[in-house]
């Protein structure tokens, strides 16, 4: 983690509280980044079917080396595997299925959230960026329950949980719930709530680290 | 008798026309009918709009045909990727125009353009800089955002298997946006790893009818992307 020492949660146990938290049965969009590594962490009896985008329902483990498949990748180009069950489609039926709010949750990475749940992801906007979209604005528009798994703030120790986004937005009001290394936090009507801090970590510093003021 | 397989993979493509707008399937590699854009490099036709997801790696494929100054737009959800090196510089340069469409609406787009609907709303991107100077509408307390649809005049698609009535199967997550991109072309370019008999697909598994191609070519080898920038290859060589 760039030399520096891990405060709170790392990668892995940010995913890991994700995954606790799918209800069994869900059909489940993971964003490129940290939410690739939810599904490592599902616990035993729980069956989740994850979609991607690039028009697989029932996305598997990575495979192991040697068995690669060139036309078998995630959203992130990566290659994967499929379950038992699983199905192919092509892109309209896809989105079919994100914008026609037949998944239930999109975990997906952020650049910024604000206190009233709008997520910037896509473009920081500067000259000689360039911008690519992807499937976020589509996810954020038709998942029902949409999940942000990020560091709490940026490696320059910049606020990520913020006021207002500065950064091009991908959906306003649309983010439901934040897992950072520091805290899991609900997006409420009254502002960002936290559900629960990781070990060692405080409200108050915590609350340094976040620009909106957070409900305890 | 109706008979779409074209013996040459040069020869399919000898009408591509300058300021063609031309759909090619594939998300990242998978799916990317490499064959056919090189023979498109081949010809050289110019001021092309190109509407595919990305922009291609290395200097193979889509990257090759921007890198041959061929194409003067591209219409695409994420112009970028790891080996990405062509389109960046031209855009930063200037010397590329960019619409960029989030992915399902790219989708629902190419879809809307093959089935004959004009526009549609859509909530993607709403609020956001790509929906500015967009006519947004209302639609039980929601906002919604129209967009048009998208028809081409060639589409270049690679596919699993072919018969000669253009009816094809695809594999994996190579299917992509193939078979929305042969529905909204004025001509449809397949190239098919494998060709059989008619009657050898099961109807029941068809996944593009062949009422929405007009050719196939058959390239029983195809060449892949990483593998091509892996090796450190170039089109042309």
């Amino acid at each position: 983690m760039n030399g520096k020492l891990q405060i709170g949660w790392n990668r892995n146990e940010m995913a890991q509280k994700v995954a606790q938290d799918l209800p069994d049965g869900s059909y489940v969009n993971l964003g490129i980044g940290i939410p690739e590594l939810v599904a490592d962490h599902v616990p035993e009896g729980i069956e989740i079917i994850y979609h991607t985008e690039n028009g697989l329902l029932g996305m598997g483990p990575v495979p192991e080396k040697g068995q690669e498949d060139i036309e078998l990748i995630n959203a992130g180009k990566k290659y994967i595997t499929a379950i038992t069950g699983a199905s192919y489609f092509h892109h309209a039926d896809s989105f079919t299925m994100i914008r026609g709010g037949h998944l239930d949750i999109s975990v997906l990475g952020a650049l910024q959230i604000s206190k009233e749940g709008n997520l910037a992801n896509w473009s920081t906007g500067k000259p000689g960026a360039i911008p690519a979209v992807g499937g976020a604005m589509d996810l954020v528009a038709g998942v029902k329950n949409v999940w942000v798994i990020t560091q709490h703030v940026t490696k320059d120790d910049h606020f990520k949980l913020v006021n207002d986004c500065t950064f091009p937005l991908t959906g306003k009001g649309i983010v439901d719930r934040i897992y950072t290394n520091l805290a899991m936090i609900n997006v409420t009507e009254k502002g960002l709530q936290v559900r629960e801090l990781a070990p060692g970590i405080s409200f108050d510093y915590l609350q340094k680290r976040t620009e909106p003021t957070l409900i305890q | 008798m109706i008979n779409k397989i074209i013996q040459s993979d040069k020869e399919s493509v000898s009408d591509i026309f300058n300021g063609a707008i031309v759909m090619i399937g594939g998300f990242g590699e998978a799916g990317s009918p490499v064959e056919l854009i090189h023979r498109l490099i081949d010809l050289g036709s110019k001021d092309l709009t190109i509407v595919s997801n990305n922009t291609g790696s290395g200097n193979v494929g889509i990257a090759a045909l921007i890198a041959n100054r061929q194409v003067k737009k591209m219409i695409c959800s994420f112009p970028r990727s790891t080996n990405s090196v062509v389109f960046p510089e031209l855009y930063r340069n200037g010397e590329i125009e960019l619409e960029l469409v989030p992915q399902g609406t790219l989708a629902e787009r190419i879809r809307a353009g093959g089935a004959g609907i004009p526009a549609f709303y859509t909530p993607s991107s709403v609020n956001t800089p790509l929906a500015d100077g967009k006519e947004i509408r209302e639609f039980d307390g929601q906002s919604y955002v129209m967009e048009y649809g998208i028809r081409a005049d060639f589409s270049l698609v690679k596919c699993h298997t072919a018969d000669r009535y253009g009816n094809l199967t695809y594999n994996k997550t190579a299917r992509n946006f193939s078979p929305i991109m042969c529905t909204a072309a004025e001509i449809t370019i397949v190239q098919t790893k494998h060709l059989v008999e008619p009657g050898d697909i099961d109807p029941e598994v068809v996944i593009t009818p062949g009422i929405f191609v007009n050719r196939v070519v058959e390239i029983s080898n195809p060449e892949y992307e990483s593998v091509l920038v892996a090796n450190n290859e170039r089109y042309p060589k």
